[in-house]
């Protein structure tokens, strides 16, 4: 009784101590540092998307990058096209992810399994060979460049700018911890539970007579929005959208992120997106082959940790 | 509800699974249905539910043509099933697996924002209670020995408050007084419900059904009240022979 007590009060605490250190960032951290701690948030954003459909309604998607560099390009070519409002750049990613997102889930969900994994996978090479080659849209390899920083009301009177690293890096805290708390009501929903149930046995949902393939499709097509949430960001934060952002490497490191924190809480595929960011960008200034290394940790903790690092407090 | 199937027909590869299977089970009815292992008892319940689709036949549910209806539609019409093997949400509480039931039911899980179901909680209490699991509410599906597992699977079913019930195999493995609480449980069903069962203890079909159907090798070879089958010398053939 003691643990879980303990659990239940310290999780909340757990989770705002986490933001506090996260906010105080900018006022103390070196600005190459803030600029990895963005990255990091973006990531996380795209992780916890992915955890959605990997941890919640048990569908490993290994076409994620697919809905991060669709949210990117969305979001690129409407502030390439003079659009400059933060609400509208982010929604404008979730809209045409999520749209995207509706018929690769129609045509991946008809199967599941190793299968599901192929299907997604191809999709998103196939959308990655259309930004390479759609030149009149993409630009190809060169990719879509010079996108400026949004702007949000209210913020030039206090005379913040969002090309500056830290309030830019508030920014991405502020989108990250509001999708967080809506994927988290999500999760305790009706609907997530219903999620859980088709993860756990898809033949006696039906029998009790849920169209569970519309619930799949519904997970699939939000988490391809939040997807395209943090692609938009990745665009504003990067200030160009490329191929790479959709190429299948995006979606595995996604994936390791979700394994390595652990699945099923969303806390998880934070931290895990931070682990695997700072592992990626600290061991590349030493070790040529750093990949080498993120597949061993990775290794490591399916063989060790399969439920991540947030399986060391979690015992249930 | 009634449950009428017609001329069903499955074939597995060159096997006749079922072979023209005709049934008609009345509102209220409670049908037994046996016969030796491999006879087609299952797939005829697999068809029923909609698993299975018929090379052949129709399925009707008050009249209602049911045959290219999948599984989940024609649970919301009212039919329910249990499975052969436990069919559970394994690692989902006995709790959240009988409140997926009653959603199932009370609909409602198409909302994104986490919402306090006493309706939901409280139905989910007495349901575990009136099963004589209470205790069980905070374990783990996939943790529980065979006989609590077969009496969730029931409970399952029972919860979504089906017109007609499919058990197949429900006392399988099942001790002596799991049976007794198991048959009690059944029999304490609303007279309403329709109740097909498909189960080799025949001391719990006789004490259950009305009438009896048996299937050797997916043909129906008799259909009536339990003592003129349990006299029908084909009936008798079926089972000796097969032992």
């Amino acid at each position: 009784m003691i643990p879980g007590q303990f659990r239940a009060a310290s999780r909340p605490v757990f989770l705002a101590f986490l933001s506090l250190a996260l906010a105080s960032i900018p006022l103390w951290a070196p600005r190459f540092w803030i600029y990895i701690a963005t990255q990091a948030l973006i990531f996380a954003i795209f992780a916890m998307s992915l955890d959605l459909l990997v941890g919640y309604a048990g569908l490993p998607s290994f076409g994620h990058a697919a809905f991060y560099g669709v949210g990117a390009y969305a979001c690129a070519l409407l502030a390439l096209g003079h659009v400059d409002g933060l609400v509208p750049l982010l929604l404008v990613g979730a809209l045409a992810s999520g749209l995207a997102a509706l018929p690769i889930g129609a045509l991946s969900l008809r199967t599941s399994g190793i299968y599901f994994l192929m299907l997604t996978l191809a999709f998103a090479q196939m959308l990655w060979g259309l930004a390479v080659n759609w030149t009149s849209l993409t630009r190809g390899t060169d990719g879509l460049i010079g996108i400026p920083r949004p702007t949000l009301p209210g913020l030039d009177m206090f005379n913040i700018s969002l090309y500056e690293r830290g309030p830019f890096f508030t920014l991405c805290l502020v989108v990250a911890i509001t999708l967080f708390v809506l994927l988290e009501a999500l999760a305790r929903s009706p609907f997530g539970k219903t999620l859980e149930g088709i993860r756990e046995n898809d033949r006696r949902m039906r029998a009790l007579g849920f169209p569970t393939f519309r619930y799949r499709l519904a997970a699939f097509v939000i988490a391809g929005a939040v997807a395209g949430i943090s692609g938009s960001l990745a665009a504003m934060s990067n200030g160009f959208a490329t191929p790479d952002l959709l190429y299948w490497t995006v979606s595995g490191l996604a994936l390791i992120a979700v394994v390595v924190g652990g699945s099923r809480s969303l806390v998880g595929p934070v931290l895990g997106a931070f682990v695997v960011l700072i592992a990626q960008l600290g061991l590349s200034t030493y070790i040529d082959r750093w990949e080498l290394v993120l597949g061993a940790l990775f290794i490591a903790f399916v063989l060790f940790l399969p439920r991540g690092l947030v399986g060391l407090v979690r015992r249930t | 509800m009634e449950l009428a199937v017609s001329g069903l027909t499955v074939h597995f590869g060159a096997v006749a699974a079922l072979d023209r299977v005709d049934l008609e089970v009345g509102p209220g009815e409670r049908r037994g249905l046996i016969g030796p292992n491999g006879a087609g008892k299952t797939t005829l319940l697999n068809v029923i539910a909609g698993e299975l689709r018929p090379a052949a036949g129709s399925v009707r549910l008050d009249g209602r043509d049911a045959t290219s209806l999948p599984p989940w539609r024609r649970a919301r019409l009212g039919l329910g099933r249990t499975f052969q093997r436990s069919t559970l949400f394994g690692q989902l509480t006995v709790a959240e697996n009988v409140a997926l039931a009653v959603r199932a039911r009370i609909r409602g899980s198409w909302r994104f924002w986490p919402a306090r179901e006493r309706i939901v909680t409280d139905e989910v209490e007495r349901r575990l209670d009136a099963a004589g699991i209470p205790h069980l509410a905070r374990r783990r599906a996939a943790t529980l020995g065979h006989g609590e597992q077969r009496i969730l699977e029931i409970e399952l079913a029972l919860t979504a408050a089906p017109s007609v019930l499919l058990l197949d195999e429900p006392m399988a493995g099942l001790s002596g007084a799991e049976r007794q609480s198991a048959l009690k449980r059944l029999l304490g069903l609303p007279g309403e419900v329709t109740l097909v069962i498909v189960e080799h203890d025949l001391d719990a079909v006789f004490a259950l059904a009305e009438r009896i159907s048996v299937l050797d090798h997916g043909v129906k070879i008799a259909d009536g009240a339990p003592n003129a089958v349990r006299a029908d010398p084909r009936v008798q053939e079926a089972y000796l022979g097969s032992i």
